[in-house]
């Protein structure tokens, strides 16, 4: 591999990025008061949407921040601080069975790992691969994937109707 | 800028700065003549008295000893607000940061952009709602109840009013074909009316529903009244914002106009025609046509559409009285966002249609 194949900048972002998504992934776990955890979550999923900045998939990206960042963690503040956020460490945070979480946590990560290796074994991405066009992305959602898309729609709808149907006493 | 910069063959860091340097602008330029002209003056002359008539002539360097005052100002975090201190430090941080990150994809002129996004207006909206963040910790980590009151007001409101704003984008995405900033401006001053192109074909006239829409919501994202149940001086004390105070309030102020400033921008952009002057008046067809001096003048256009759009909020911001919190968000789901899908559907048929 010639040394002028390799993207220094590229790697040495993608490093700094992954170690800080490593370091709020721990965090959001470990931290002693929801909200922190929440605000750990929204350094992991901003750093999600810088890694798919330097894969070129700027449309993903976006909706990375708009979905996640924007409305979901959102969400996820505006009813923790509605409920029962407090300020400064709480006690009793930690479920008693976390280490259940362990094993499957790891086999997950092997499952994943073993599908990735099997279904692309040595290949490499090209080095100066296509890039994806936002016009490309719709085509694909509005055309072949229509179906699915429509799919997935219909089960957000569900859910929708499902919480406001839980959520109302009259 | 960018092509200008280029040409110059700067190094890469002098760029950069540059840039920044160009943000700050694009940024604080129009935050200060808003808050001035508007703020200071307009609001006084409304009021029937002068405003402030002793710093400058006519009071005009008012700003400077008003910036001058805060800054001086001690930096207090509250003593229940102690144990959560670095969030609250951190807060009206992440608010200015959402308004610079909003700026970097308006174009101000043919060549002068900071960055030209295939996804220009769709970036924008996503950066503009990173700002929830910042009110939401704002008001949880003042460890105060009206604060905290203030901030889930405001995440509600901003959550609620983001949707119909995205749908009334959504109808000029549609005509122009494009989410690319710089080329939907091109869209309306290289169009025509009905095979007229005196004055091309800007967005106010074909999606002027559209239009209203998004200014409603651009209210209510910036917190304006009859929107401004999230600071109701009258209910919560100042909302999210109680506990702040010297160059942190100072942030949060910088950042309400700054971002009303810069949405009043992408409004122009999407619905005045942005930079642009109607092509067919110097012959121009494409963007490569537009002589150089638009780099210059484009701004200032630009501008002078904000400033007018600006005044609008700021109108109404003035005249008109709160809502209520539920009127606020029935107003949002049962009339607005019904309205704009209305309008998505219609624009897309007459987009096939013709």
């Amino acid at each position: 591999m010639l040394a002028s194949d390799v993207l220094v900048a590229q790697n040495v972002g993608f490093a700094i990025i992954a170690a800080i998504m490593v370091v709020g992934a721990l965090r959001v776990v470990t931290t002693k008061n929801v909200v922190h955890a929440a605000l750990w979550l929204v350094v992991v999923l901003a750093g999600a949407a810088a890694q798919y900045v330097l894969l070129a998939a700027e449309f993903v990206a976006i909706t990375q921040v708009m979905v996640y960042i924007g409305a979901v963690m959102v969400l996820f503040l505006f009813g923790t601080m509605l409920t029962r956020a407090r300020i400064g460490a709480e006690q009793d945070l930690n479920n008693k069975n976390w280490f259940i979480g362990l094993p499957i946590a790891v086999l997950l990560l092997a499952t994943m790992l073993m599908a990735l290796n099997d279904g692309f074994k040595a290949e490499k991405l090209p080095v100066d691969a296509p890039v994806v066009t936002t016009q490309q992305v719709s085509d694909q959602i509005f055309g072949a994937y229509l179906l699915p898309f429509w799919a997935l729609s219909f089960v957000l709808l569900a859910a929708a109707i499902g919480a406001i149907v839980l959520a109302r006493r009259d | 800028m960018n092509a200008v910069l280029l040409s110059a063959d700067l190094p890469y860091w002098a760029i950069s700065l540059l840039r920044v340097l160009g943000g700050l602008v694009a940024v604080l330029l129009p935050a200060g003549t808003v808050v001035y002209l508007f703020l200071f003056k307009m609001l006084s002359f409304m009021q029937s008295r002068l405003g402030p008539m002793e710093a400058g002539p006519y009071g005009s360097m008012q700003l400077f000893a008003e910036v001058g005052k805060w800054l001086q100002k001690e930096d207090i975090v509250p003593a229940s607000a102690q144990p959560e201190a670095r969030i609250f430090k951190m807060a009206p941080l992440i608010v200015l940061a959402s308004t610079f990150l909003l700026v970097v994809v308006v174009p101000f002129g043919p060549d002068a952009w900071f960055t030209n996004f295939e996804t220009g207006i769709f970036y924008a909206l996503a950066v503009s709602s990173v700002s929830v963040l910042g009110i939401l910790i704002a008001g949880w980590s003042s460890a105060n109840k009206y604060s905290l009151l203030g901030g889930l007001r405001a995440a509600g409101q901003l959550v609620a009013y983001e949707l119909p704003m995205v749908l009334a984008v959504i109808g000029v995405v549609i005509q122009a074909g494009t989410m690319n900033l710089q080329e939907i401006v091109v869209a309306q001053n290289a169009g025509s009316m009905f095979g007229w192109d005196g004055l091309g074909n800007p967005y106010v006239l074909t999606q002027f529903v559209a239009f209203l829409i998004f200014m409603i919501s651009v209210q209510a994202e910036l917190s304006q009244t009859p929107f401004d149940m999230p600071i109701a001086e009258s209910e919560l004390v100042s909302g999210y914002m109680t506990e702040y105070s010297g160059f942190r309030f100072l942030i949060f102020f910088i950042g309400e106009f700054a971002t009303a400033g810069v949405f009043a921008m992408i409004a122009s952009v999407l619905f005045l025609g942005g930079w642009g002057v109607p092509f067919s008046w110097f012959g121009w067809t494409t963007i490569d046509s537009i002589d150089n001096w638009m780099n210059v003048a484009g701004p200032l256009i630009l501008f002078a559409k904000m400033m007018a759009l600006v005044f609008f909020i700021m109108w109404i911001r003035f005249s008109s009285p709160r809502l209520r919190e539920d009127q606020l968000q029935r107003f949002a789901w049962k009339v607005l966002i019904p309205i704009s899908l209305v309008n998505i559907m219609l624009t897309a048929v007459l987009k096939v249609a013709f």
